[in-house]
């Protein structure tokens, strides 16, 4: 622990010039195409981007957990605590996942085993990565499960997953998540198949354990509003690639990507005039290129109001018009 | 639990008489047919025809018959064979063990072989492994017993001398090795087939995913969670199959001259003997549906989404 | 090039399968031009259990007569039977599993429990009882084998239907005002003709399998017809002197039955999106 100084001056993930690809029949699909980011410790970092945006994929090459084939992570490093997870061995990949890094998923009532028990499935995080014995984690699941407010643990433990609504379930992979008090916890759309009101209190559940636990979160959504509840910082992401990056407040007052901006005209706000029904709220229109054929330059262009013949000529770069504002457009100045 | 399989052992009943009526049916559509149509009607005198019709009870209405029938059923009397005389109780009795031994051989052959090999093709799907094990369940679902059998026979008896050709000797495990591995082949083939299609079907389930997040190991996973979640769609298979595994041995057993229920019943439909073929016909589906009856018990111990109410 | 490789293996199912298919039904429809000597009148005991060699490369059977020409007459009887039965059984199968899943109700109950019933009848005991009741020939194979075996049929067709009642198309068709047997053939049956189509390919093929199994127990195809299953019916006890007895029939019905299943299989992979779709 002699580096514990050394490590909070370095940012605890570092994603490196990633690429993903899907090798399909229909060809090559870049899912992720060069994107790179940092997250601090304790940080919490939004991932934004409609489906097919590359957020999950990125989400999965972080975790290793893309199957291949098809997905190939062609190029690029992921540096956890100065570990590149793509160059380890995949034991010792196991040893991290669930233990230092863990993730929850977008469809809780299909992940978890329906076979086993609630508490089965999680005393499994403890005897692999604490090396507890069965009884004393199942004790110690007992508590993880009162810890996500879920009422009578010890009875819930022994039911099954189909005993329980998709809002408790998200609770047990929350729980389930936690449970080794990882650095990381990955969160992929981790509201979006709940009902609204329970979509509130496992945001909500999950801010009160990023004070208990510590871990740094990486959010990932296509819902503006838990990011703006939950991020620090935000990360927009189109076709794959990294579009624009910048702390929330930036990133709601001042956006520069003419994507970013569209995707918050396309949202409603309290009060505003498209509530009311004197305005139509604004839609994005075109719909995401397909990531196996994308158009040549920005790949926004064609549904982008501002395009100019100009942003087909070869590719953006991503630029830093201010300190930790980054964006992937040609003319964001002029906007 | 216990209600949810008296209530299964009670649902089975309708079905116990609905194939016996069919059976039934069929095999004594013609009053006093079976029995006296070929063999018998140009040696037999029709008094003698009479006589024979009277002792065994052919000359009563069908419904009489019928009813006759399903009460000696409930009592476990099977009737009397038309050409032997003796309680089809008893001959079917004798006959009853070869089948069993024949039949449990050529499951665990199928499920210890089967299951692994297409357990392992699909967690290395695609390597040569996975080819020359998917070619070859391919192939044993479309080969004929009989032709297995004589292939088989021809290999390990003619040409190298191991095993006896057929015949049930004193019940001797090298008697039974040829006609057990031949019923085998082809229920291996198929539970090879399906234990692959589940297992590449669970794979892909969400839960295997987290099971990996939670950086389980690939050993632990396969053993627990896949395991467990094929095991809920290879019982189906077992059970389903397992009746065209009794159809089966009664080709395997005519091809081995098998002492057994599926020889037994060749046997009686050439002789025209209904009693016994009937009685052969309603074990082979009892034992079939003890089966299945078994199999709906073990899901609900394996799946805990079965609901006993 | 692994991805290739997967892709040529996936079409390869359906290649080889096709290929046997039109192999074996070649020979059916040409059968007296390419059989060179006739299937049953060419007997001459001189010749009895002659060895392949060039004039009979199939060897002879115990009367004398050609095996390779009887094989290929052979295929006549195995087609037809397949065919035929898997026709009967697919005609039933859809009739009734459309009347459970459209109807439901008590008309569902009742089909329902009668596949059941059927379900639970091995197929190969229930042709024998069928055999034994109406006696051996062709056409008693063909009843027994076309009306036993159509609860897979049904029950495909059933749940098709089942979830076909839900989609769009149907319900426009009901809003439109559609009778209710127009919705059932012409609006449903062609959308699930699909998994019918590859059930019924694994149904030729099972046909296949239990006319020759009958005729082999002497109770289906009688001789001296050229049945496949039927010329391996003495062939045990010539095992030791004339081992090619066993051999060629045999073979034919497994490659018959193996052309269908890879086919069916094929079949299966290319109408499944699931597979299709990935790598």
């Amino acid at each position: 622990m002699t580096e514990l100084s050394n490590r909070t001056k370095r940012p605890l993930l570092e994603v490196d010039h990633l690429h993903t690809s899907f090798h399909t029949f229909d060809g090559v699909v870049k899912a992720v195409n060069d994107v790179s980011f940092a997250m601090n410790t304790r940080e919490t970092l939004g991932i934004v981007g409609e489906s097919g945006s590359g957020k999950s994929v990125t989400a999965l090459s972080i975790m290793r957990l893309l199957k291949s084939p098809p997905a190939r992570i062609e190029k690029g490093r992921i540096l956890f605590d100065s570990i590149d997870l793509l160059e380890i061995s995949m034991s010792r990949m196991r040893d991290i996942r669930g233990n230092r890094i863990s993730m929850i998923f977008q469809e809780p009532m299909t992940s978890l085993n329906p076979l086993f028990s609630v508490g089965n499935q999680m005393s499994e995080m403890f005897v692999r990565h604490q090396g507890l014995t069965r009884r004393e984690a199942w004790n110690r699941s007992v508590e993880m499960l009162e810890k996500v407010q879920i009422p009578s643990p010890g009875k819930r433990a022994r039911e099954f997953p189909h005993h329980m609504s998709g809002g408790m379930r998200q609770r047990v992979m929350i729980a389930m998540a936690l449970a080794c008090d990882p650095e990381i916890l990955i969160a992929d759309e981790p509201t979006t198949a709940l009902d609204v009101t329970i979509q509130a209190q496992v945001v909500d559940l999950m801010m009160k354990l990023r004070k208990d636990y510590g871990a740094a979160i990486l959010m990932i959504t296509h819902d503006l509003g838990v990011i703006a509840e939950i991020a620090r910082r935000v990360i927009v992401m189109y076709a794959g690639q990294v579009v624009e990056e910048a702390d929330v407040i930036s990133i709601f007052e001042e956006p520069r990507h003419p994507y970013t901006r569209s995707l918050l005209k396309s949202i409603p706000k309290l009060g505003d005039a498209s509530t009311h029904g004197r305005k139509r709220l604004q839609e994005i229109k075109g719909i995401v290129p397909s990531l196996a054929d994308l158009p040549a330059g920005c790949h926004f262009y064609p549904r982008c109001p501002h395009a100019d013949p100009i942003c087909r000529q070869g590719e953006i770069a991503l630029e830093e018009p201010a300190v930790g504002h980054r964006v992937r457009c040609i003319r964001h100045a002029g906007l | 639990m216990f209600a949810f399989i008296i209530r299964r052992i009670l649902q089975f009943i309708p079905t116990v008489i609905g194939i016996s009526f069919i059976m039934f049916v069929l095999l004594n559509v013609l009053p006093g047919s079976a029995a006296l149509m070929t063999g018998g009607k140009e040696i037999l005198s029709p008094e003698i025809v009479k006589k024979l019709e009277k002792k065994w009870g052919l000359d009563k209405p069908f419904h009489v018959r019928y009813l006759n029938y399903m009460v000696g059923l409930a009592k476990g009397d099977l009737g009397t064979s038309f050409i032997r005389g003796d309680k089809v109780r008893d001959i079917i009795g004798n006959r009853l063990w070869p089948t069993l031994k024949l039949a449990v051989a050529a499951l665990a052959i199928a499920c210890f072989i089967g299951i692994p090999l297409g357990f392992y093709s699909a967690v290395k799907q695609g390597t040569w492994v996975d080819t020359v094990t998917m070619v070859g369940a391919v192939s044993g679902v479309s080969m004929p017993q009989f032709w297995s059998a004589l292939l088989l026979m021809y290999l390990f008896s003619v040409v190298l001398r191991w095993l006896p050709t057929f015949g049930y000797g004193n019940g001797d495990l090298k008697n039974l090795i040829l006609p057990a591995v031949t019923l085998g082949i082809g229920y291996m083939a198929l539970l090879a087939r399906t234990t692959r299609a589940a297992v590449v079907e669970v794979l892909s389930q969400d839960y295997i995913r987290t099971a990996h997040a939670k950086g389980l190991s690939v050993l632990f996973i396969n053993g627990k969670h896949v395991f467990r979640n094929t095991m809920v769609l290879i019982l189906t298979t077992i059970g389903m199959q397992f009746g065209s595994l009794m159809g089966e041995t009664v080709v395997v057993e005519t091809v081995f001259s098998w002492p057994g229920i599926g020889s037994l019943m060749v046997d009686s439909i050439f002789l025209r003997d209904t009693p016994v073929t009937q009685g052969c016909i309603m074990l082979i589906i009892f034992v079939f549906m003890s089966v299945n009856l078994s199999v709906d018990i073990l899901y609900s111990v394996v799946d805990p989404r079965i609901r006993y109410d | 090039m692994s991805f290739s490789w997967k892709n040529i293996k996936r079409r390869t199912n359906l290649l080889i399968g096709s290929a046997l298919v039109m192999f074996v039904a070649g020979m059916a429809v040409f059968a007296p031009l390419l059989a060179p000597y006739h299937p049953t009148e060419d007997a001459n005991i001189l010749y009895s259990e002659e060895p392949p060699c060039e004039q009979f490369w199939f060897g002879t059977d115990i009367q004398g007569r050609d095996i390779l020409s009887r094989v290929i007459y052979g295929s006549r009887i195995s087609l037809s039977v397949g065919l035929f039965t898997q026709f009967m059984n697919s005609v039933i199968g859809i009739f009734m599993g459309l009347m459970a899943g459209y109807f439901g109700k008590w008309i569902d109950d009742l089909i329902m429990s009668i596949t059941n019933i059927l379900l639970s009848i091995p197929t190969l005991v229930f042709a024998l009882a069928v055999m034994a009741l109406m006696g051996p020939g062709l056409i008693n194979v063909f009843i027994a084998l076309g009306v036993t075996n159509w609860s897979y049929t049904c029950r495909l067709t059933r749940s098709q239907v089942l979830s076909a009642k839900r989609l769009n198309y149907v319900m426009a068709a009901r809003a439109l005002g559609y009778g209710k047997f127009r919705i059932m053939f012409n609006q449903i049956l062609p959308n699930i003709m699909g998994p019918i189509l590859v059930i019924s390919t694994l149904g030729v093929a099972g046909a296949i399998l239990l006319e020759a199994a009958l005729s082999f127990l002497g109770l289906g195809v009688q001789p001296p017809t050229p049945s496949w299953g039927g010329m391996l019916a003495g062939a045990r006890e010539k095992l030791f002197t004339a081992p090619w007895i066993s051999i060629y029939p045999g073979m034919a019905i497994f490659l018959t039955v193996l052309g269908l299943n890879l086919f069916g299989d094929g079949l299966r992979d290319l109408l499944d999106p699931h597979i299709t779709q990935q790598k």
